[in-house]
């Protein structure tokens, strides 16, 4: 049990008197890090909630957002890392169960799944590969069974994860707003704890998920069952369709202490209830233990007596356990009983709210020397390099990942994976485009402006299919709290993240936060995942078949600024230098003329430019059209750099577009216009990659044979190595 | 109007994108069936549509194949009614014995989601009757569990049949022969692994969508001619 000394003397103090063995085991669960967010709620406040199409109602799981015409949009991100580290087919695939049902309990359909994948060194390491190839499938076992497409993500590999993984889950959701769940209860209305057995897998997962991994407490892993998900998801669907759910909560971390509690406590109520209606897996349990079971495939619905039978009925059609558990009181208390026996009776305000902590934070001393460079051996062979970044597990194609997942149920899917942002057809007209991003070797070097340039690189993304940015969901992954220098790290990423959400005016409606990431080595670097949502309002004009003698134009300055970057780290084993930069101004300016450019239908495709920069995606654009292009990075806009940092580069804000010659003069004219920095550096045509310095050739490379590397290394590497 | 069925299993999730397809772009009366259900009599054709029924456990679609909504399906079977099974439907009926051969893990062991190309083997059936024979059709593929698996008598009596209905254009999963989907000896119930109802939307499908309507085309020709 995880309760400090402090926290007990604090309980025994609110309560004014011995908590019982089972209260204990209550307040341990929800005053955990993973449940009560003691270290970070304070902080997390200053992120802009807020929005003029942000829905908030007591009780959500899930951010809540209007896309009109009647329907609305939910959006949350989790994560499964201490239990993937262990058992990583059943901590992914339980990862992907819970964010599922975030959506569902505001009483929408999940319609999508992200997935955002880290783990050490794969070319290196065997069992960072076995961790890999196992969460891989976790992902996908659990989300096709389903039905839910996962269509989007990310994977990427680090030393700072050896023996370790981080397993990022987002889910998005749709329906009517007439349908949200409203989460308001009356005394007397029963509470139902519905779906799969509660057994004693997970017990106490979240107090496991709140400590680093040293004391290796296997069964607090959950285990997956898909099909009891599915079928609960169909299930609470018809029974939202009849108006039976009053209210409703998924059980996650903390189990039915945390489910129960922090029902009562949003909706200002108090229940009563007892563990021996629960349907168990085991004949045998204590009441403990059945209070902190993390079983997976659960919901909490509440109801009203009249209700009670159609919503049963609806169980028994699907099979599915449906225990009436307890009853709603109007005495703010959580009361647990056994038969007549109390195991529990606790106000519910102390439960839900753990003490907030006050960390000391202080700056990291590797942050004084960190932007300092070193010499590097010159490159001899370019073309060779490209190759074998290509192969790079950072930088080869993904498909061997997003392959294994189903990407087309749902048939919403319109720009499938494998391009910058995912693109959904919404049943109202609209189109809703989302990315997750992370990038932990800039966050390392910068903790604030790598933060910031997840969150652009996410925007990016979604700019560059035509939609808007309209939310984002954080998820802060960061070692031990405890650590003043690692706490002023997470500090630092908030506080950026939260100045580029504010001048955005982009609202954060969802997160999480998951600290205590530790492994054998040392902390993992500072890993913030950044989701962005963005709407399209007509049919999306991009992509588009690029052909011969189209042209490349490139948004956005050049910068030397490779600290972090593939080409420092991959190629030259270097961790450091500057990393990149958002400058607020210019990202807004590139970001408004990309759209505008989209919308006037005036170019045929538009990337992003990221991880591996410019020589990176510029080949990604001729391997995933078929087609060659020659660059000048004599004309590439920004500072005179040497070739390797334009090449390499990992500058932000910039956007790589694809358009019809007969185009290029109105789309110079709106640029100009905008006082955007940009420049035609190429034109599409042929089978190679070329690029070229004033007449010097430095790339020159069969698209075919880039192909081939990039498409298969991964597959390679995780099956053949 | 003509009526259509579309079988829902504990854990089919392609019902509802089926059922879209059917009512919303071909204007076809489409009823969901609960698999404890049974068939009304009146109805012009079923499909039993993709998914994991009961979680793809012990092996995909065998504990579907024991539904109550099984016999009224063997029933209409064997009275001449349009049959599709696609995906998850398709090892559904080769379970309840209704269509020969069975469906073994991909070569690969793992879960395949891609876009691949069929190649029309057999224009006689309800839902090909109006491909030219070798057409091509653009289509995605997701499955685990989609390598057709016939041993050589059994594909010597498929072909001499006319059983094989669809063929991937290269080897995609180990499928014997590339075959992609089968008929019955009469020709009736088609099963096939792709999904027709992912690709007859020009909006998602990133290749060309009239193909794949065809198949649905090809049912409301054979319905019509009935009616």
């Amino acid at each position: 049990m995880s309760l400090e000394p402090q926290e007990l003397s604090d309980l025994k103090s609110k309560i004014g008197r011995e908590p019982t063995s089972t209260e204990l085991q209550i307040i341990a669960a929800e005053w955990s890090e993973h449940c009560s967010y003691k270290s970070s709620k304070k902080h997390l406040k200053m992120l802009p909630m807020t929005g003029p199409l942000v829905i908030k109602e007591k009780g959500y799981d899930s951010g809540v957002l209007d896309v009109g015409d009647g329907y609305v949009v939910t959006a949350h991100i989790e994560s499964h890392n201490h239990p993937s580290a262990v058992e990583p087919y059943g901590g992914a695939a339980t990862g992907v169960g819970g964010v599922i049902r975030d959506i569902l309990s505001a009483g929408t359909r999940p319609i999508a799944i992200f997935d955002g994948l880290r783990f050490g060194n794969i070319e290196k390491d065997q069992h960072a590969r076995w961790l890999f190839k196992n969460a891989v499938t976790g992902v996908a076992d659990y989300g096709n069974c389903l039905g839910i497409p996962t269509i989007g993500g990310e994977v990427e590999f680090d030393d700072c994860y050896q023996n370790y993984a981080l397993v990022d889950v987002a889910a998005i959701g749709f329906g009517k707003k007439e349908s949200l769940i409203k989460n308001h209860v009356k005394k007397g209305d029963l509470v139902v704890l519905l779906g799969g057995s509660t057994g004693r897998d997970g017990i106490g997962g979240s107090q496991f998920a709140s400590d680093s991994l040293e004391s290796e407490d296997r069964s607090a892993v959950q285990i997956p069952d898909p099909f009891i998900e599915k079928l609960i998801i169909e299930a609470i669907l018809e029974a939202r369709n009849q108006k039976l759910i009053h209210a409703m909560k998924d059980l996650g971390g903390g189990g039915l202490s945390c489910a129960v509690s922090e029902t009562a406590d949003a909706l200002d109520v108090g229940i009563e209830m007892d563990v021996e209606k629960v349907h168990t897996r085991e004949s045998d349990m204590h009441p403990d233990e059945i209070m902190i079971s993390e079983s997976q495939e659960r919901m909490l619905v509440i109801t009203s007596k009249t209700k009670l039978k159609k919503l049963q009925a609806i169980c028994k059609k699907f099979h599915i356990g449906c225990s009436v558990i307890g009853h709603v009181k109007s005495d703010n208390q959580m009361h647990v009983k056994k038969g007549k026996e109390t195991f529990a009776n606790l106000p519910t305000d102390v439960v839900a709210n753990a003490t907030l902590l006050d960390l000391p934070s202080k700056k990291p001393p590797y942050l004084e020397t960190i932007e300092k460079e070193r010499k590097l051996k010159p490159i001899t062979d370019y073309s060779k390099l490209m190759i074998k970044l290509f192969a790079s597990p950072n930088i080869a194609s993904k498909i061997w990942v997003y392959g294994q997942y189903d990407h087309e149920v749902g048939i919403r899917t319109v720009t499938k994976p494998g391009h910058d942002a995912s693109v959904l057809r919404l049943d109202n007209g609209k189109y809703l485009s989302a990315k997750i991003d992370g990038n932990p070797k800039h966050c390392y070097i910068n903790p604030r402006e790598g933060a910031i340039g997840c969150f652009e690189e996410a925007c990016r993304n979604v700019v560059c299919t035509g939609a808007k940015p309209i939310g984002m969901l954080d998820h802060l992954q960061f070692g031990s709290p405890k650590d003043p220098e690692i706490f002023w790290t997470f500090l630092e990423s908030l506080k950026g993240l939260t100045d580029f959400a504010k001048f955005f005016e982009i609202p954060c409606v969802g997160g999480k936060v998951s600290l205590y990431n530790e492994t054998p080595a040392g902390p993992i670097k500072p890993t913030p995942i950044i989701g962005v949502l963005g709407l399209i309002d007509k049919k999306p004009s991009v992509p588009q078949k690029i052909l011969n003698n189209d042209c490349l134009v490139i948004i956005g300055d050049t910068k030397d600024e490779l600290g972090g970057s593939e080409y420092f780290e991959y190629v030259h084993k270097f961790i450091g230098g500057k990393c990149p930069v958002v400058d607020f101004e210019d990202s807004k300016k590139n970001m408004f003329s990309v759209l505008k450019v989209i919308g006037d239908r005036l170019v045929k495709s538009v990337h992003d430019c990221s991880k591996g920069g410019l020589a990176i995606a510029v080949s990604e654009i001729c391997m995933t059209n078929n087609i060659g292009c020659k660059v000048h990075l004599d004309a590439v806009p920004g500072e005179k750099l040497p070739v390797d940092r334009i090449l390499f580069s990992e500058s932000h804000s910039r956007y790589l577009l694809a358009l019809e010659r007969k185009n290029l003069k109105r789309l110079e004219n709106i640029l100009k216009k905008n006082r955007v920095s940009f420049k035609e550096i190429g034109e599409f045509g042929g089978d190679k990659i070329q690029f070229v310095d004033s007449a010097k050739s430095i790339v020159d490379l069969s698209v075919e044979r880039s192909q081939k590397i990039w498409l298969n290394s991964l597959k390679n590497l995780v099956l053949h190595s | 109007m003509m009526k259509v069925g579309v079988v829902v299993f504990p854990g089919s999730n392609c019902d509802r994108d089926m059922h879209h397809v059917l009512s919303d772009v071909f204007n076809l009366d489409a009823q969901y069936y609960w698999h404890e259900k049974s068939l009304p009599k009146s109805i012009d054709a079923v499909i039993l549509p993709g998914g994991f029924s009961y979680g793809d456990r012990l092996r995909a679609g065998v504990i579907a194949a024991h539904s109550p909504i099984i016999k009224d399906i063997q029933k209409m079977a064997q009275k001449g009614t349009p049959i599709l099974g696609v995906c998850n439907g398709f090892q559904i009926l080769v379970e309840a014995g209704l269509l020969p051969g069975v469906l073994l893990k991909n070569e690969s062991l793992n879960f395949m989601c891609e876009w691949t190309n069929l190649i029309v083997e057999n224009n006689t059936t309800p839902f090909t009757n109006q491909f030219k024979l070798h057409d091509k059709i653009p289509i995605p593929i997701a499955n685990g569990e989609g390598r057709y698996y016939a041993d050589d008598d059994m594909l010597k009596k498929l072909k001499k049949k006319n059983q094989i209905v669809f063929r991937y254009d290269k080897v995609i999963n180990g499928s014997s022969d590339r075959i992609a989907g089968v008929c019955n000896e009469d020709g009736n119930v088609v099963g096939m692994m792709p999904h027709p109802e992912r690709a007859v939307e020009s909006e998602i499908n990133p290749v060309d969508n009239k193909p794949s309507s065809i198949i649905f085309e090809s049912l409301l020709t054979k319905i019509g001619v009935h009616n």
